[in-house]
């Protein structure tokens, strides 16, 4: 959708992903950790920073920082809290509580699909603000009479994860923020929802004159809320740079906003204030020092990462014989089917389907393109139903477009893919029925098979679409193309 | 009669008065109230004083008497509360146009453990503004006077919890210590006044000034009725992180076994700037100890005399933004203004004295960008000496003794526009909070003027058991109120006084 | 007496400007005078050489203080707002934000 050439520039991205962990409480107090609730509804006085509260810390959102962290191959190390000061009235203290120099999780890494790897920071845990409405005028921050504040996400535990700038273009910023979701929806951290705001990408984009050339000067652009957003928002901002540098400007740096609507980034008029967030060390909380013991407790609980689960299917088909013979890679078409069955979580149907006797390509195909129509109902077939049903397809006794509709029947309602064919009407065609409708059908076009026996075979087609509509879709297509080519001789 | 006005039986023989239904606890109660009708008009101890509520109170604590059940070891005890202690649907001000009007949704931990002792919460006491001053001048509902002369200060921040207790209006108070804000206003009001072990105490529900210093601490007629009250209030509180997940030292119950063969270090530095009537009284207070069978000794611990500036960086700067919060956004004053940010402004500038906007911005310039290392991270530093200096203090002696204020109480108004003047009156209490050492005043005799003399007591972190032993010595041998310094060197010796069971 | 101590008028107006407090022209040179006097006694402490010794944010040795994930009641809506300035559909209203967070 996007990329191509800069024209000899070369892009320089790094992505800020603030995700919101999944715990039953929020981060310093024992309110819920709800989305969409009445408004203040989940607040105490922690939360609400009222005066001469003090914040606890949630023992499991530490523990899925450090998950992230494990899955991230980071350094789990002690660390602090900060307090960022600065005034807003989302933030009901006036100071967030961040880790700032000693964060939890330092120097990973993520290795996307297409092998390159991108280099973690850091990933460090903070509370989340409340969320403002803008009331009147346009309803947006500018021209709005005022605003209104819920505090019920106030408090909310958020893991920061920073990338190392080694992002070299838009296509492969929206990889790390597919790969990164799948991984934290992997550890049970998140449900990776962008539209909610549950995961919130930031990226800083810079331009430069080819790889060995310095940093220039980067912008931060914020409100991506969808992966579609992002690879947009750092192509046009990469663009702009270096139509400004092109034409002789500077490009400065500071925060720049993505409309969605126009396709563009925008800066935002701020008030002039400097900014000195005036950190120290948060001496309402004491810090986290994790031991090994610990660290291997949490990691022990991680499942599979998508990486791993990529490379199970790539192992399966590769022992199968794949596309192209045992030991062969997986073809681009393959490789999407293996993301797509990753993503949407179907893998483990795919590898108990392979193990009831069902081909590689064939269950990957039909997992990739027609169980996952309805991801959530595939991932409760049962592994055997779906191998009966796919050893039909393989043996001819169904064709794929019947495949299709009683799968559709199998996720729905479950049951025996064999009765369920035959309550469709789909028991195989007797094989001296197909023989004599063959043979009529031959009799019946002398012309077309004469053209057929003398080597144009996309006659055969037409005989296959004649035989199909003679029994109504019973006759299977290729046990058709064997008896055509039978009586060709 | 003490010139402070008649003095309270103390607070634990008064709630085993009431447990065993020898009193009634409104009788106690109405008492209390009584006085505080006569003469708080003239001191000004309280922002607030809750008549119905107490009596109410005392009225259940009555009934569960009456009904065979134990209301607790503070049964009936009229209590007077630092305006900085949250009280659930209660003002609670700090003393602060600000907060004028707040009313918290919940208790401070030590307000529900009071409760659950059986207390009888009588009002809400005066206070320096967010406990940032030294005499309760910085008000915004006005000074406290002193018990024993009007025209002299009650000492600060605690100043309205300890006139209360040295005019009799309550046996108890609660206050708060930063820098000596329950120490130096006991010392000047002549009471006892103690600040424990930072973590022993609970700081929830305690409207925070500086987070890593702040200590609840009790005010008391005796020495035993305060350990009496650090007994029903330490302990630990899991909405506390700072709060000490192990045993707190249980004060009461020791208070008699006396300091014969400990060590007690006379600290130089303490008594370097005093006034010499207040470094005669303390020398005093050790021939006691000597007495009493301590050795006594005279310990140099350099650091402490780095204390005060460190203090005055750390404290403000922790301040700024704890105070951050009062924006007028969700609770207390709000003075309107076209844009959010403006109306912070407004609310604020309006809503602060003088003295807060100046620690305010001295903390706020003391963790800016540029000055940071010279200034905060300096006076974190010199906290570990501070620190390390007691600890080779400790090495030697058991206890350590100094004055609590180098002066008795000053006139109101003599330092209130000089402000390093005002500071300079925590110069002996002020490394304890660095240190989160415990440490106690003591009334001692008098000064040359005939005003109160508090002796301090400094012990190692959870050293209230000692701490509070050798409190209860110099107690016993303090000289009797208006002497005019004459010490009776055989008075020390274990404390058998009626506060002590 | 503006340069005499070690903090300027400026920087007095810009703390104040930071911390969200507005002063007159006699307030910052009052202020200007007693900061001043408070930083220079601190000068002490800023002059001391203490390279090798470790910062103490707290006198506390304590880590991993850590709380369930539980949950526990909130508070009353009607009760939170009822303290507020202004409410408007059960949120704190507040006059129009100029900017966006910083």
């Amino acid at each position: 959708m996007t990329g191509g050439d800069l024209g000899g520039w070369e892009m320089v991205v790094g992505l800020e992903v603030h995700c919101e962990l999944k715990t039953a409480t929020k981060l310093f107090c024992g309110c819920p950790n709800v989305f969409g609730d009445e408004p203040n509804t989940n607040v105490c006085p922690v939360c609400l920073g009222l005066p001469g509260s003090l914040p606890v810390l949630n023992q499991q959102a530490v523990e899925l920082a450090m998950a992230i962290g494990t899955a991230l191959g980071c350094e789990i190390r002690p660390s602090t809290f900060h307090r960022k000061n600065y005034f807003y009235p989302d933030m009901p203290k006036d100071y967030q509580i961040s880790q700032y120099d000693e964060p939890i999780n330092v120097d990973g890494h993520l290795e996307l699909p297409d092998g390159s790897v991108v280099g973690i920071v850091r990933a460090h845990l903070e509370e989340d603000t409340g969320k403002t409405t803008h009331a009147g005028g346009t309803g947006r921050i500018h021209g709005s009479d005022y605003s209104l504040v819920d505090y019920n996400r106030s408090g909310v535990p958020l893991v920061e994860i920073v990338s190392a700038p080694d992002i070299r273009s838009a296509a492969q910023a929206r990889a790390y923020a597919a790969e990164l979701r799948g991984v934290l929806v992997a550890t049970g951290a998140s449900d990776g929802r962008m539209e909610e705001g549950s995961m919130r990408v930031d990226a800083n984009v810079s331009v430069r004159r080819g790889p060995d050339a310095p940093f220039g000067t980067r912008c931060e652009i914020k409100n991506l809320n969808s992966l579609r957003s992002l690879a947009r928002a750092v192509e046009y901002e990469a663009r702009r740079q270096i139509e400004v540098l092109e034409s002789g400007g500077t490009v400065a740096q500071q925060t720049r906003h993505w409309d969605e609507d126009a396709g563009r980034t925008v800066t935002l008029r701020s008030k002039e204030e400097a900014t000195d967030y005036r950190y120290f060390l948060e001496p309402d909380l004491v810090p986290v020092v994790p031991d090994a013991q610990w660290i291997t407790a949490v990691a022990d609980t991680l499942g599979m990462l998508p990486a791993a689960r990529r490379a199970r299917l790539v192992d399966l088909l590769r022992a199968d014989g794949g596309a192209g013979g045992a030991g062969a890679a997986p073809t681009a078409a393959q490789q999407d089917q293996i993301a797509t069955v990753v993503d949407l979580g179907l893998d483990d149907l795919v590898v108990g389907t392979v193990a009831a006797g069902v081909a590689a390509p064939l269950t990957l195909a039909r997992a990739a393109n027609e169980a996952a129509t309805e991801p959530e109902l595939a991932r409760g077939l049962d592994p055997v139903a779906f191998a009966a049903l796919l050893g039909m397809e393989e043996s001819g006794s169904l064709s794929a477009t019947q495949v299709k509709s009683v799968l559709a029947e199998l996720m729905r309602s479950g049951g025996d893919p064999a009765a369920i064919a035959a309550a469709k009407g789909f028991e195989a065609l007797a094989e001296d029925t197909l023989v004599a409708t063959v043979a009529e059908l031959v009799a019946a076009h002398p012309d077309e098979w004469q053209r057929f026996c003398d080597g144009d075979d996309k006659l055969a087609g037409f005989f296959t679409g004649q035989v199909m509509k003679a029994t109504q879709g019973k006759a299977n297509g290729k046990a058709v193309a064997a008896e055509l080519r039978r009586l060709r001789g | 009669m003490s010139p402070a006005g008649a003095t309270p039986a103390p607070a634990l023989a008064l709630a085993d008065a009431i447990r065993s239904g020898e009193r009634r606890a409104v009788e106690v109660v109405e008492a209390s109230l009584a006085a505080i009708a006569e003469r708080d008009g003239e001191l000004h101890c309280f922002n607030l004083v809750l008549a119905d509520q107490a009596r109410a109170r005392a009225a259940e604590v009555d009934r569960m008497v009456a009904a065979g059940e134990d209301p607790g070891p503070l049964a009936g005890v009229p209590v007077a509360l630092k305006d900085n202690l949250c009280t659930r649907g209660i003002d609670t001000t700090c003393s602060s146009r600000i907060l004028a009007g707040w009313r918290p949704p919940y208790d401070a931990t030590v307000v529900t453990r009071l409760a659950r002792a059986g207390a009888v919460v009588v009002g809400k006491t005066n206070m320096d503004e967010f406990a940032m001053g030294s005499s309760t001048e910085t008000s915004a509902t006005g000074p406290t006077r002193n018990p024993h002369d009007t025209s002299r200060v009650p000492g600060g921040s605690s100043g309205g919890s300890a006139a209360a207790v040295a005019a009799g209006f309550a046996p108890l108070a609660l206050g708060s210590d930063t820098g000596g804000s329950i120490r130096q206003p006991a010392a000047l009001c002549g009471v006892v006044g103690m600040k424990p072990t930072y973590g022993t105490v609970s700081r929830y529900g305690l409207v925070a000034f500086a987070s890593s210093l702040d200590q609840i601490g009790p005010f008391a007629t005796t020495v035993a009725d305060a350990a009496g009250t650090f007994d029903v209030i330490g302990g630990h509180d899991p909405a506390d992180s700072t709060s000490l997940d192990r045993p707190t030292p249980r004060v009461l119950s020791v208070l008699d076994e006396g300091i014969a063969g400990l060590t007690v270090g006379v600290v130089r530095e303490l008594l370097d700037g005093a006034d010499a009537d207040v470094v005669a009284r303390i020398r005093a207070a050790a021939e006691v100890c000597a007495a009493a069978g301590a050795r006594v000794e005279e310990v140099s611990v350099p650091e402490v005399a780095l204390g005060l500036s460190a203090y005055y960086l750390i404290a403000p700067a922790e301040a700024s933004s704890n105070l951050a919060r009062y924006d007028g956004v969700r609770y207390g004053l709000r003075v309107e203004a076209p844009d959010a940010a403006s109306m912070n402004v407004a609310t604020r500038t309006a809503g602060f004295g003088a003295e807060v906007k100046r620690r305010i911005m001295l903390g706020t310039y003391a963790l800016s960008a540029g000055y940071y290392d010279a200034y905060y991270g300096q006076a974190l530093r010199v906290r570990t000496r501070i620190i390390e200096g007691f600890e080779r203090a400790y090495r030697t002696c058991d206890v350590l003794l100094g004055p609590t204020s180098p002066t008795t109480a000053f006139p109101l108004g003599e330092r209130l526009d000089d402000p390093l003047a005002m500071y300079l009156s925590d110069v002996c209490t002020i490394p304890s909070n660095l240190a989160g050492h415990p440490a106690i005043s003591v009334p001692f005799g008098t000064g040359g003027d005939g005003l109160p003399v508090g002796a301090q007591l400094l012990a190692p972190a959870l050293g209230e058991s000692v701490l509070f032993r050798a409190a209860a010595v110099l107690e016993a041998g303090a000289p009797p109120a208006g002497d005019p310094g004459a010490v009776d060197p055989g008075a020390g010796g274990a404390v058998t006084g009626e506060g002590a069971r | 007496m503006p340069g005499r101590y070690s903090i300027s008028r400026d920087d007095v107006a810009h703390v104040a400007m930071l911390a969200r407090l507005e002063l007159s022209d006699a307030e910052l040179d009052t202020y200007t005078d007693q900061l001043g006097a408070v930083l220079d006694h601190a000068a002490d402490v800023a002059a001391l050489d203490l390279a090798g010794v470790p910062p103490t944010s707290h006198a506390l040795a304590l880590a991993n203080v850590l709380r369930p994930d539980e949950p526990r009641p909130c508070l009353d809506r009607a009760e939170v707002l009822a303290s507020a300035p202004a409410v408007e559909d059960d949120r704190f209203r507040v006059p129009s934000i100029m900017g966006e967070a910083p």
